[in-house]
Parts: structure tokens; C-alpha cells; sequence
């Protein structure tokens, strides 16, 4: 059964250039899931090895459209549109740029780590079908050129979630999970009236009634419509990033989860999130995210210092990484709503070094607790001498969330302040201060769980160090870590063209007057088209 | 012209009916005849699967018989028979194919309920398939007095089938309540039409609204009057708030089964009157009218909604759950276009299996004795039978607005026709009311899932150990609940159409914008 799912991935590969790679990456998680459906409740074994192939294709397929992607160009690739819903013009339209390029990246690979290191072991065919049917709906959401079919997978990624949380969370998880689904759909489903706002008033324009984003692109908005569409989308993504003060369901819902659950949660979904206020506030409403640009820069920045502060006085390690991680997704805030080249290609770079980061952070917790049943960090102290492999990885990965250079996250942090620094001065400067925060908070944990004094009580207790699977797990992250960090360049070859082309659209849209000189035009998106 | 006319007093003049025409009305009806005679000709009584077979047939004959009539509009235009006073257009025609799949849907689970709980006899099958042609008649009437007509022959036999479960009170309390209130709705009703009627000259919908359409009644008091009490006798019977007031008591006390049937014809019959009246023969009166609904729809989304919240009891939850339902069918006639009837059409359909659907779970975990309804029942569902809690959890998931679901198309339908129409607020009130829905439908999916104790302190004060104590597993109900064939298979449809049309909507959407009015 597995066998399917791998010849998938490798028919990929082998395909002609015709072949519609994002479609596949989309339904492989999907059939995967199918084939897990269908095997028995108790061949755990085999539903297992059906969920890490599926995600193995998926990695490969991906590792493909990274290989088939052209870098230095700026519009939408491998693009592919079938009619879905004809009459009411929604498409089943997938497209990647440098955008959306690395978050799919991140995805399959995060999913495979997911899988292969989810060490659930109640009701595995359920848990592995609900992995993939989430790894389907995150992948469809990045790769969709359909506001609609964006919506649907981005909705869908509820389903998944909860299902995660509740079936395999911690103690409050019902709670969380109630918690988590009601603030993401309400924001949704102020999403869904902004979506058929802006398609309709782009059918009283044109005609047309589409959902096509390289159509609506082009839409006329008024100030008070952009303004109103502009808040109705970035409801759903505030929540779903989560933006302060739109975040206090993310603490609750990353505790109680399941170690799968909340590095997905944190690593994949959140990014649905400020990749819709990159992709669709910013495509979408230049002139409207112009304007009210000062109020998301304002949370932004609000939420990384209120992120660091809470981070700092958390108990529970868990917790501690979910505030840190709102502390992220605040950098990942100003560099978009900063509007210059540096500072939104940085956002796009933080969104996957976050997701990078935080997944391992949330990976070496799990580890810690499945040793120690806990994750008070003043019941954790001295596991450095137990641990010095542990002790190393969680060094690195905490100086990369630091943003110290040669590591990933000084990459993203710094583009982000530097381009930050151009337009939003006084923001930049604040801003700066979560950096300092965060090195207070981690630190402080790092020392304390390392290097503090060991408890009385747990003197006697063993503590192993890493395994050879949780090694191979965590491996892949530190390479990329280490990797992103010392040599950024290739992909900060593919993600700016993109960012370049959205930059100068806001600029033309939101600045009509100002003529500009030397500013290449925007490379049609219908070139590549087939 | 027919050989009764030779019989009928002078003067009145029996006019030219197409029988073909109401094909579907009159094998319902037949087929009623059918199951009563065959019911006095056994001598000893015959198992409820025989009667149940019988109406399938019956209902699938005339789903053909619909279909046939679907093909010939489509080909060939509407048109209207019995002297203007029914109409036969895309849109009567899609609801007497509703009306059809609903009946068949029911009478496969109704038939399971009464096995289990020991009621024989057709009389339940008979008084289905009246109600159901009654809402067909409802849909296709094209006359104040025919509409009138029709709303009796749809509510009369859902008092009796409110009360079908005489052994238990509640059933017939349900049952009185409803015939009271329903009567007293169908008297407001008669009197919108008199009033209607004194205004116009008519009570014919096109000679109404061609009158309107070319005349400026200075004095309209009568006139609005009278369309004021239509739209209560309407709300009443679509159970708009704050008309609502007789559904969470009969919805909770008739027969699981009923109630599932009762919620999706009533509904579809009576918004197929509501709809054709308001949007083809009022549309001239719109700034009148159109405010009201508003407030109406408002009123019955978010009213909806939050009562909901508070309910322990699922049956009653899923009242009001099907109140907030009735608020976005309302955007549908709010938006007055013909997308926005469109729309409407669809999330009726949506509903019906949807709701038929869920009811029947709630038959299924009622056991027998039909009473355990409380929340608790439904804790560790997925233990005892978790084929049965995934089916209810996608019901109530579609529901809420699930995407890849029809509940999530229907909502977006009505949206869309909503903001085309420019009543941008209704539209954010409608979402916002589907965001609080989605706790109380969530709520009983938890439960379904949770494997913790019932505990009064709840979860939120007791952290307590991971995993929790093993002695404190035992007030879950064990062993396995079972679901008989034919309730199986009932689900199994409903969950089917919720499912695949909601991952290939096409067909469904292609359907509703094909079921139009005829515009006169």
C-alpha cells in the first residue's frame, strides 16, 4: 500500500515538464490518507509506514518544484487551471512564486519530521489520516491562485487541528480546541464576506466574476472598500498568525496539543496566516494596507514586546514557546506591513526560519517531557552533563530564535529591521528591543534547564540523551538552520524577485502620481501560463 | 374540456387541467390510496419494511415523475395550469425533486425507528406522503387561496405525525402545541390574504402582481397590512424569530424521525411559498417589505444561534440550530434577486439532507423509548460506535459551514447573494451568528470524542494526571450502539450527498440557477 504512495512521489519526478506538479503535491497527502482509511485499525506498522511515504513523496514532489522552479523571475509558475464550480467562477487554480516556494518546502518537510517523529501511539490510523489530510489542506492553501479555493483549504486546516488536539492533546485540550476553532472560524468567516465583497465589486467592473487572484489584482477599490475588505481578510489572519492581541487562543492551543500537533500548528498553520497578509492584503489592497500600514505595524511590534515580556515569566516551557513565537510572528508583521523590498522579503525568509525554529523547539520539549513528565522549567536543571548532544542542539536552535548571525534567524531579523528602519523608523527601534527580550527569556530557560541546579527529587531518575531517531529528526533542521544562516542567497534569489514584483504594484497602486524611473515592468503573470 | 364539466353548476366553469402537469402531486396522493388499501386488505398486520418499500417506490415514482417534468421545462419553457392557479417553472419543479429525495430519505429511516420501537401500521407512510405532496403543492402554487390550501395539506398531517408516539406525553403535547399554534398562524394567514386581496382585486400571484406593477395604490395601509400578515403566517411556519416560539418544544417532543422530516419539508415548503410570493409577485413593494425581512433575518440567525448555546438537550439544540438555518434561507428572499432565490433553493437542499441526517443519529442514540437526548448521552460516542460518530460529526461539521460540504456551498451561496444585493451588514451578521454556531455543534462533537468522565467541577478547574484514573472511566454508557440497516442506509445517503456535492458542487449549483421563476 505504501508502494502507491511512493510511486506517486517518483512519477513525479520522472514527469514530463507538463506535469502538474502542484496538483499532485495537493492530492498525494490525500491519497495517502485514503490508502491509511482503508487498512485495518490494528497494522499499526504499515499505517505508519503509508503516512511517512505519503509525506516522503510529498517531499520529493516538492524537492521537483523546487528543481523545476526559475529563479530571478517574479510571477507565478507551473501554473495550472482546471474549472471547478464554473457557474459561480471558482477554479481549481494552483500557481507557486518565490512567495509561497519555501513555506511549500517547509510544509513537506515539517509534515515528514511530524510524522516520523510523532511518537503517538493510541489510535495511530486516525491520528496519521488527520496529519495528512491537514498536510493536503496547508500545501492547497499556498499553492492556490483561487481566493475561494485559498479559503477552503485554509478552513479546512481547522478540521485537522482540532481533531489533533482533542484526540491526543494534553489535559485541557478540550478546552483549547474549542477555543482554537471558534476564534479561527470567526475570523474566517469575516474573511468569506470580504472575499465575495471584493469579487463582486470586481464583477460590477469587469463583468467577470472570478475568484482568480491575478485577476482580482486588478480590481478599483475605493479607500472605504479597501479599508473594510482589507480588515474583513485580516481578521482570519490575524487570528490565525496570530497577530496581537488576536493571540490568546495560540498559548492554550500549542500547550494542549500534541508535540505534532503544535509543531504544525505553530511551524505550518500559523503561516497561513501572515502568508495570506503578505499574499492577499498587500496583492490585494495596496492602498488600503498603505494606510492603515501604522496600526499593524503598531501590533506588530506590540506583540513582540508583549510576546517577550509573557515569554519571560512563563513556568511552563510549552507556553514559553508559543509567547516567544507571538514574538516572532510580530517581526514577521512589521517586515510585511513595512512595505519596502528588505523588509517583506524578510518576512517571507522569517515566516520559514521561524517555522524552522520553533518546530524544533517544540520538538526538543516533547523530548524533555517524554523523559521527564514535565515541562516546568524549575522542575527541569543540570541536563547538560546527561545530555550534552541535547544540551548542544537546543543551544543552537535557541541562538538561532536569538537571531545571533551565522544562523537562520539573523537573516530574517535583520532584513526585517534594516528595511523596517527606511520608512518606520521609531518601530524599528522598538522592535529591536524584543531581539534583547527574547535573548533574556531563552537564555534564562536554556540556563535554567542545562545548566541550573538539578533537583533533590530527580538526582536519581535517568535521563537519556538524544536517540538516534529523535537525532534524525531534529538533523534536518539544524543542517537547514545552519545552512539559511551561513549562506541565505539561493533563496533569497527566488523569494525577492516576487517580493520585488508585489513591492512596485503596492507602490503603482497605492502612488499612481509619482513616476518612476527605471523600475522594470511587472513581468506579465500569463507568460508561463502554458 | 373534461367530462366533469357537464356536472358542475352553471356558471362555474371547471377550467382545462394538464394532468401530466401535476403527475407527481397525484402519484403521492395515489399513492396514499395505495397504502391504505393494501393496509385494510392484509388480514394480519404487515412488517413496517413493506409500507416503507411501498413509499420509497412511491416517492421514487414520483421523483421520476418530477425529473420528466424538469427535462419538459427545460426544453420546452414554463407554464401554468388549473387556470393560472399552478405553476409549473424551474423553480416548483426543483422543489417537487426535493420533496421527492426527502420523502424517500425519511421513509427509509423513519421505517428503522418504528421496528424499534414497535409502532406498525402505514398510517405514518400515508400521512408522509400527504404532508409531502402538500409541500409540493406549496411549491407550485400560483394562488393566494391554493397556497392557503396547500400549507393545510402539508401541516395537518405533521400534527398528527408530531404526536405519532402516543405512549409518551411530551409527544403529544408536542403534537397539540403544534396544531394550536400552526392553526392559529394558518388563521393570520387567511386574513394577510383577504387583506391582500381586498387591496388587489386578486389573489392571484401574476394578476397581483401585474396590478401592482401598474397601478400607485396611494392608501396601501390594507395592502401592507395584509402583506404584514403573510410574512407572519409565513414566519411562523419556517419558524423565524420571533415566530419560533412552537419549535424547540415540538421539535423536542415528536418522534426523533418526525422531526428530522418535519424540519426539512416544513421548511422547504413552506420558503418555496414564501420565496415565489415575495420575490415574484412583491418585488414592486421591496422598499416595504425588504427592511422586514432584514429584521427578521437578523432577528433569526443570531437568535438562533445564541439560545442554542444553552441548550442541554440535543434535539432542542438542534432546534434552534435549525432557526439559525432558517435565517440564512432568509438572506436568500432578503437579497430579491433571482441569485438570491437561487440560493436559497440550494441551502434548503443542503439542509434537508443535513438535518433528515442528524436527526436520525439522534433516533439512533435516543434508544429505545426515544428519551435519551441529554448531552451526556453522547459522551464517548466514538467508543460505542465510531463508524455512527464520524457520520454525525461530518453532519454537524457540514452544518456549521465546513468547507468541502454542501453546508459550506449553501452559506457561501446565500453570502454572495447577500452582498450582491449590497446588505453587506446582513451578511456579517450572518457570519458572525455561523462563528457562535460553531461552538454548540463542536460541543457535541467533543463530547462524541472525549474519553473523560462526566464531571461537575469540568476540566478547566481539575488538571489532574495525563491520561487520567481508569475507575473514573465507568459512567460512560459501554457497549456498542446498534444501527439497524435501513437507518444505516438512510445515512448513509445523507451524508453522501452532504459529501460529494460538497466536494463537486457543480451539478447542484447548475440545478438551482436552472430552478427560476417563471416571470409573468
Amino acid at each position: 500500500m505504501s508502494a502507491h504512495a511512493v510511486a506517486v512521489g517518483l512519477g513525479a519526478v520522472a514527469g514530463q515538464r507538463a506535469f502538474p506538479f502542484l496538483t499532485a503535491l495537493v492530492l498525494t497527502p490525500v491519497g495517502a490518507a485514503l490508502v491509511a482509511l482503508v487498512l485495518p485499525r490494528r497494522a499499526v506498522w504499515a499505517i505508519r509506514a503509508v503516512g511517512v511515504a505519503g509525506a516522503l513523496a510529498v517531499l520529493g514532489i516538492a524537492a521537483a518544484v523546487l528543481d523545476e522552479f526559475r529563479a530571478g523571475f517574479g510571477g507565478y509558475q507551473m501554473v495550472s487551471v482546471h474549472p471547478w464550480v464554473g457557474s459561480l467562477g471558482i477554479s481549481w487554480s494552483l500557481g507557486i512564486d518565490g512567495i509561497s516556494l519555501f513555506l511549500v518546502l517547509l510544509s513537506a518537510l515539517l509534515f515528514l519530521l511530524a510524522l516520523a517523529g510523532a511518537g503517538e501511539r493510541t489510535n495511530v490510523k486516525s491520528f496519521t489520516i488527520w496529519i495528512l489530510l491537514l498536510e493536503a489542506a496547508c500545501l492547497g492553501s499556498f499553492c492556490s491562485l483561487d481566493v475561494l479555493l485559498f479559503f477552503l483549504f485554509f478552513e479546512t486546516t481547522l478540521v485537522p487541528v482540532y481533531f489533533i488536539i482533542v484526540g491526543w492533546g494534553h489535559e485541557k485540550r478540550n478546552h483549547a480546541a474549542m477555543k482554537f476553532f471558534i476564534y479561527t472560524f470567526t475570523g474566517s468567516a469575516m474573511m468569506l464576506v470580504g472575499i465575495v465583497a471584493l469579487v463582486s465589486i470586481h464583477a460590477g467592473q469587469t463583468g467577470v466574476t472570478t475568484f482568480d487572484i491575478r485577476q482580482l489584482v486588478q480590481t478599483h477599490l475605493s479607500g472605504t472598500a479597501g479599508v473594510l475588505l482589507l480588515l474583513a481578510f485580516t481578521a482570519a489572519f490575524a487570528v490565525k498568525a496570530p497577530i496581537f492581541p488576536f493571540h490568546t487562543w495560540s498559548p492554550d492551543a500549542y500547550r494542549e496539543a500534541p508535540v505534532a500537533g503544535s509543531v504544525l500548528m505553530a511551524g505550518v498553520t500559523a503561516k497561513l496566516g501572515t502568508y495570506g497578509i503578505v499574499r492577499f492584503d498587500l496583492g490585494l489592497f495596496p492602498h488600503a494596507t498603505v494606510v492603515l500600514a501604522p496600526v499593524f505595524l503598531t501590533l506588530g511590534v506590540a506583540g513582540i514586546v508583549y510576546g517577550a515580556i509573557v515569554a519571560a515569566v512563563q513556568k511552563d516551557l510549552k507556553r514559553l514557546v508559543a509567547y516567544s513565537s507571538l514574538a516572532h510572528i510580530g517581526f514577521i508583521v512589521i517586515g510585511a506591513f513595512a512595505l519596502t523590498g528588505e523588509s517583506v522579503s524578510g518576512a517571507v525568509l522569517q515566516m520559514v526560519n521561524h517555522g524552522l525554529i520553533t518546530a524544533a523547539l517544540f520538538l526538543l520539549v516533547a523530548m524533555i517531557y517524554r523523559r521527564r513528565q514535565t515541562m516546568n522549567v524549575a522542575h527541569l536543571g543540570g541536563l547538560q552533563r546527561r545530555a550534552p548532544v541535547m544540551a548542544a542542539t537546543f543551544a543552537v536552535v535557541v541562538l538561532a530564535s536569538i537571531g545571533v548571525p551565522g544562523l537562520n534567524g539573523f537573516v530574517g531579523e535583520f532584513l526585517i529591521l534594516a528595511g523596517t528602519f527606511l520608512t518606520h523608523r521609531w518601530w524599528a527601534v522598538v522592535a529591536v528591543a524584543g531581539v534583547v527580550l527574547a535573548a533574556v527569556y531563552l537564555l534564562w530557560a536554556y540556563q535554567q534547564i542545562f545548566h541550573g541546579p538539578e533537583r533533590e527529587s530527580e538526582r536519581d531518575k535517568p535521563f537519556r540523551d538524544l536517540t538516534w531517531r529523535e537525532g534524525a529528526v531534529l538533523a534536518p533542521l539544524i543542517v537547514l538552520i545552519v545552512a539559511m544562516g551561513v549562506y541565505p542567497r539561493p533563496v533569497l534569489d527566488r523569494i525577492t524577485p516576487s517580493v520585488d514584483q508585489l513591492i512596485t504594484h503596492v507602490e503603482q497602486v497605492a502612488h499612481p502620481n509619482i513616476p518612476r524611473v527605471g523600475q522594470p515592468e511587472p513581468t506579465t503573470h500569463t507568460e508561463v501560463a502554458k | 374540456m373534461t367530462p366533469f364539466a357537464a356536472l358542475a353548476p352553471a356558471g362555474l366553469a371547471i377550467p382545462h387541467i394538464d394532468y401530466t402537469a401535476l403527475l407527481p402531486e397525484l402519484i403521492l396522493l395515489g399513492g396514499v390510496l395505495v397504502l391504505i388499501g393494501v393496509s385494510a386488505m392484509t388480514p394480519r398486520r404487515l412488517p413496517t419494511g413493506v409500507y416503507a418499500t411501498m413509499t420509497v417506490a412511491i416517492a421514487a415514482a414520483a421523483l421520476v415523475a418530477s425529473l420528466r417534468l424538469w427535462r419538459d421545462v427545460q426544453n420546452h419553457g414554463a407554464f401554468t395550469t388549473v387556470a393560472h392557479s399552478v405553476d409549473v417553472d424551474g423553480f416548483a419543479v426543483y422543489f417537487l425533486v426535493l420533496v421527492s429525495c426527502i420523502l424517500i430519505v425519511a421513509a427509509i429511516i423513519g421505517s428503522g425507528y418504528l421496528r424499534r420501537e414497535g409502532i406498525a401500521g402505514c398510517e405514518y407512510y400515508a400521512l408522509a406522503l400527504i404532508s409531502g405532496s402538500g409541500a409540493m403543492l406549496m411549491a407550485s402554487a400560483n394562488d393566494l387561496i391554493f397556497i392557503f390550501l396547500a400549507l393545510e395539506v402539508l401541516s395537518i398531517p405533521l400534527y398528527v405525525m408530531a404526536g405519532f408516539d402516543r405512549r409518551r406525553p411530551t409527544s403529544q403535547e408536542a403534537a397539540i402545541k403544534y396544531f394550536v399554534l400552526g392553526a392559529f398562524s394558518s388563521a393570520v394567514f387567511v386574513y394577510g390574504i383577504a387583506l391582500v386581496y381586498g387591496a388587489t382585486g386578486s389573489t392571484n400571484l401574476p394578476e397581483i402582481g401585474a396590478f401592482l406593477a401598474h397601478n400607485v395604490i396611494t392608501a396601501n395601509g390594507v395592502l401592507l397590512a395584509g402583506i404584514a400578515l403573510l410574512i407572519v403566517g409565513f414566519s411562523f411556519k419556517v419558524a423565524a424569530v420571533p415566530f419560533h416560539m412552537w419549535t424547540p418544544d415540538v421539535y423536542q417532543g415528536a418522534p426523533t424521525p418526525v422531526t428530522g422530516f418535519m424540519a426539512a419539508l416544513a421548511k422547504a415548503g413552506g420558503f418555496a411559498a414564501f420565496l415565489r410570493v415575495f420575490v415574484a409577485t412583491f418585488p414592486t413593494l421591496r422598499g416595504d417589505w425588504q427592511p422586514v425581512i432584514w429584521a427578521l433575518a437578523a432577528l433569526t440567525l443570531v437568535g438562533g444561534a445564541i439560545v442554542a448555546l444553552a441548550q442541554r438537550d440535543v434535539k432542542r439544540m438542534l432546534a434552534y440550530s435549525s432557526i439559525n438555518h432558517a435565517g440564512f434561507v432568509l438572506i436568500g428572499l432578503q437579497a430579491v434577486t433571482t441569485k438570491g432565490v437561487a440560493a436559497s433553493a440550494y441551502y434548503l437542499f443542503a439542509y434537508a439532507f443535513m438535518v433528515l441526517g442528524s436527526f436520525a443519529v439522534v433516533g439512533v442514540v435516543g434508544a429505545k423509548g426515544d428519551r435519551r437526548h441529554d448531552l451526556e448521552a453522547y459522551r464517548g460516542l466514538a467508543a460505542r460506535n465510531p463508524v455512527l460518530a464520524t457520520v454525525f460529526s461530518v453532519l454537524l461539521l457540514a452544518q456549521a459551514g465546513v468547507p468541502f460540504t454542501t453546508g459550506f456551498f449553501a452559506k457561501f451561496y446565500v453570502i454572495a447573494a447577500s452582498v450582491g444585493a449590497h446588505s453587506y451588514a446582513l451578511a456579517v451578521v450572518a457570519m458572525a451568528s455561523a462563528a457562535i454556531a460553531v461552538f454548540f455543534y463542536l460541543r457535541v462533537v467533543l463530547l462524541m470524542y472525549s474519553t473523560q468522565p462526566a464531571d461537575p467541577g469540568d476540566e478547566a478547574t481539575t488538571p489532574g494526571p495525563a491520561g487520567g484514573g481508569v475507575a473514573t472511566l465507568v459512567r460512560i454508557p459501554v457497549g456498542r450502539l446498534v444501527v439497524q440497516p435501513s437507518i444505516a442506509l438512510g445515512l448513509a445517503v445523507s451524508v453522501g450527498v452532504t459529501v460529494v456535492f460538497g466536494v463537486w458542487p457543480q451539478p447542484l449549483i447548475d440545478f438551482t440557477r436552472a430552478a427560476t421563476f417563471i416571470f409573468h
